[in-house]
């Protein structure tokens, strides 16, 4: 009686995990030609097209910051625009009051930022949904305020904001230009935390993240303890869109309250949902777009350039209405069945037909067993 | 079965619950000894999830004790009720819906695990033994509920009986010493619920899990329960063997009042252990 049983079992596994195994090979390759174009990019164009392809690098980690709270633990934000301006000053304080080389800033600006998160992330505890995002929606428009107010003046500059000197190339790398070294070091920092990310919402912890979005109370069932990873994944988000703003600060080379107002919390929110909720790559897309097509908008028509963009957002999302993540699933599912009917060879359709008749009679032997 | 003397795993006393002017459960008491399947009948509202929910740590009662293996389980929040070896499905399914048939089992094992954040980011060496761990034994659940075919789609999409099994082995997955199942059988075909039956005894039998059935199917519990009670109105109206208990008049009273005559018919059918 077991013996036919392990075989369906020996046969069932090789299917799913080989085109899982698949998959994943697919992926890698993807991942490893978009890095080799991102390393040869800076140097097939120059000057501002760099700044502008940093800004796409460091916009698309604010939205990631993002997209661990709301796409994978499904908690709304409209006020992520504060973080991304509180890792920026931290930046800019440390390095032009304190003298403190940029590098070592970007972790002082995470960690201020993820205490901030888990300050906003506690009273997130009793908020939901709409409560949650007035909150967060408070905390953007209050932030410019705060930045002005003269108590702070000392060490924010008040109206006139900081100038933040732009990062020496190293000395081993006399050959490229300050634009290049800080688009390669911001791409650095931008790999390392998309792989942290990447790590993270594929484990155990990511899970438990995605499930609590997915059902709470199940996830309690399972043993989540959901206010803590709510919590938790608050500042983890918060620490993500700071050290963005942090780099954004070194790109800009300039801070002042205005830079940071809610339309930096709504732009990342547009990013957020054009690129995808829950998907990583969609991060980086939503960066572009968020960059890009404000500018192509203006180059259409100068005077309706707001018009022009709402025309285009509203084409993207009329062609990719879950975002470019789920435009890109939607292909990839396109090809892969086209493959499958080119190769009918390949489908394991004789152990799925087999499967039900079998179930019936090992169940019927048990029954048999027990009665 | 457990000897009679062997101490409860789950006790059930006293326990009373109102919502607002409805009584629910009105000093409930009962036990279930390690090794038993116990099934909960009664009519529709006759307080079977809510008990159920008091056990799982969703509702607190108002008066009455639960005790799991001898110590009061009242004082522990919903979320470390897993920990102390009690998995649960829902009445109305409650999968994660967007993830896979995999990580919806995985995330059954979350109890039984540990990880943090910062070992899952940096993919710390024992973080990643662990998953592999995890993920292996994730898989020999899905082969043993037949779940092969759908392990990576999404759990959301799934065809009904599918669902139901993903459930299953989600709740076996954090290894449960008792399982908490609330009407596994609503919705199934007949074929359906005669495979559940066989599936529950063969948990019970394989991996030493004892198990709740909560269950409006007389058919399915009387053909796999050790022991039976039956609720109506809160109150405690029958307790003992599947065949007592079916020829309990308080209970044939119950149903027929209710109108369900038929269900005691099909009952009727079904030889008793
Ligand atoms: N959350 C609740 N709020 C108010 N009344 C409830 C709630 N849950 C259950 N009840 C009531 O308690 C009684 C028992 O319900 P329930 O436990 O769901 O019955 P069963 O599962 O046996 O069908 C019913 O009268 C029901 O209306
Ligand atoms: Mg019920």
């Amino acid at each position: 009686m077991t013996t036919p049983q392990q075989e369906t079992v020996a046969l069932g596994v090789a299917a799913p995990a080989a085109r899982q195994a698949m998959r994943l090979q697919t992926r890698h390759w993807v991942l490893a030609g978009a890095i080799a174009v991102a390393l040869v990019l800076p140097f097939v164009f120059q000057g501002f097209v760099v700044f502008q392809l940093t800004e796409v690098l460091i916009y698309g980690l604010a939205i990631l910051g993002l997209n661990l709270m709301t796409g994978f633990n499904g908690q709304f934000s409209v006020g992520h625009g504060a973080f991304f301006g509180v890792g920026a000053y931290v930046t800019a304080i440390m390095m032009q009051r304190w003298n403190v080389p940029y590098y070592w800033t970007l972790p002082p600006a995470g960690i201020v930022c993820f205490v901030v998160g888990i300050l906003f992330g506690l009273p997130a505890l009793r908020l939901r949904g709409l409560y949650l995002a007035l909150v967060t929606f408070a905390a953007a428009v209050a932030l410019p305020q705060l930045l002005k107010f003269h108590g702070l003046e000392g060490w924010t500059g008040g109206v006139q904001g900081i100038v933040v000197n732009q990062p020496d190339v190293p000395a081993f790398l006399p050959i490229i230009d300050a634009d290049q070294w800080l688009y390669l070091f911001t791409l650095a920092i931008t790999l390392l935390m998309f792989w942290g990310a990447s790590n993270l919402t594929g484990s155990r912890t990511g899970r438990a993240i995605m499930a609590i979005r997915d059902h709470e109370i199940a996830a309690a069932a399972m043993g989540i303890n959901a206010p803590l990873y709510k919590t938790l994944t608050f500042g983890v988000s918060a620490l993500y869109t700071g050290v963005a703003g942090a780099l954004s600060a070194l790109a800009v080379q300039f801070v002042a309250p205005d830079s940071f107002s809610l339309f930096v919390s709504i732009n990342f929110l547009v990013g957020l949902i054009l690129g995808g909720m829950g998907s990583l790559p969609g991060c980086l897309f939503g960066g572009l777009f968020v960059l890009y097509v404000p500018n192509i908008a203006e180059s259409l028509s100068r005077g309706l350039a707001g018009v022009a963009y709402g025309v285009i957002m509203l084409l993207v999302i009329f062609v990719m209405p879950s975002g470019a993540a789920g435009f890109a699933r939607y292909v990839g599912g396109l090809l892969a069945r086209h493959r499958e009917v080119e190769l009918p060879a390949h489908r394991a359709t004789p152990n799925a037909v087999a499967r039900p008749a079998q179930r019936v009679e090992h169940q019927r032997a048990e029954s048999a067993e027990n009665d | 079965m457990a000897s009679a003397g062997a101490a409860a795993l789950l006790e059930i006393r006293d326990v009373a619950l109102r919502f607002g002017g409805i009584v629910a459960l009105d000093g409930v008491s009962f036990s279930l000894q390690e090794g038993d399947i116990l099934g909960l009948i009664g009519p529709n509202g006759a307080g079977k999830t809510t008990l159920f929910n008091c056990v799982s740590r969703l509702y607190t009662p108002n008066r009455g004790d639960i005790l799991f293996e001898g110590r009061s389980m009242l004082a522990r929040p919903a979320h470390r009720i897993a920990e102390i070896g009690i998995g649960r499905t829902f009445q109305n399914l409650a999968l994660f819906g967007p993830q896979s048939v995999l990580d919806n089992i995985r995330l059954g094992a979350h109890a039984y695990s540990r990880s943090d954040f910062v070992s899952d980011t940096f993919h710390l060496p024992w973080a990643k033994r662990q998953e592999a761990a995890m993920t292996e034994r994730a898989w020999s659940l899905i082969h043993m509920l037949e779940l092969d075919d759908v392990a990576t789609r999404p759990a959301g999409g799934l065809p009904l009986g599918t669902r139901k099994r993903i459930e299953l082995a989600r709740a076996l997955a954090g290894r449960p010493k008792l399982l908490l199942l609330d009407e596994p059988a609503g919705g199934l075909n007949h074929t359906e619920v005669t495979e559940l039956g066989a599936l529950i005894r063969r948990i019970r039998d394989e991996r030493q899990v004892s198990v709740l059935l909560v269950e409006h199917h007389m058919s399915l519990v009387m053909s796999t329960s050790d022991k039976v009670v039956a609720l109506d109105f809160g109150r405690k109206i029958a307790e003992g063997t599947p065949a007592e208990v079916q020829q309990d008049p308080a209970v044939i009273e119950a149903y027929l009042g209710t109108g369900a005559t038929h269900v005691i018919e099909a009952a009727a059918g079904v030889p008793a252990q």
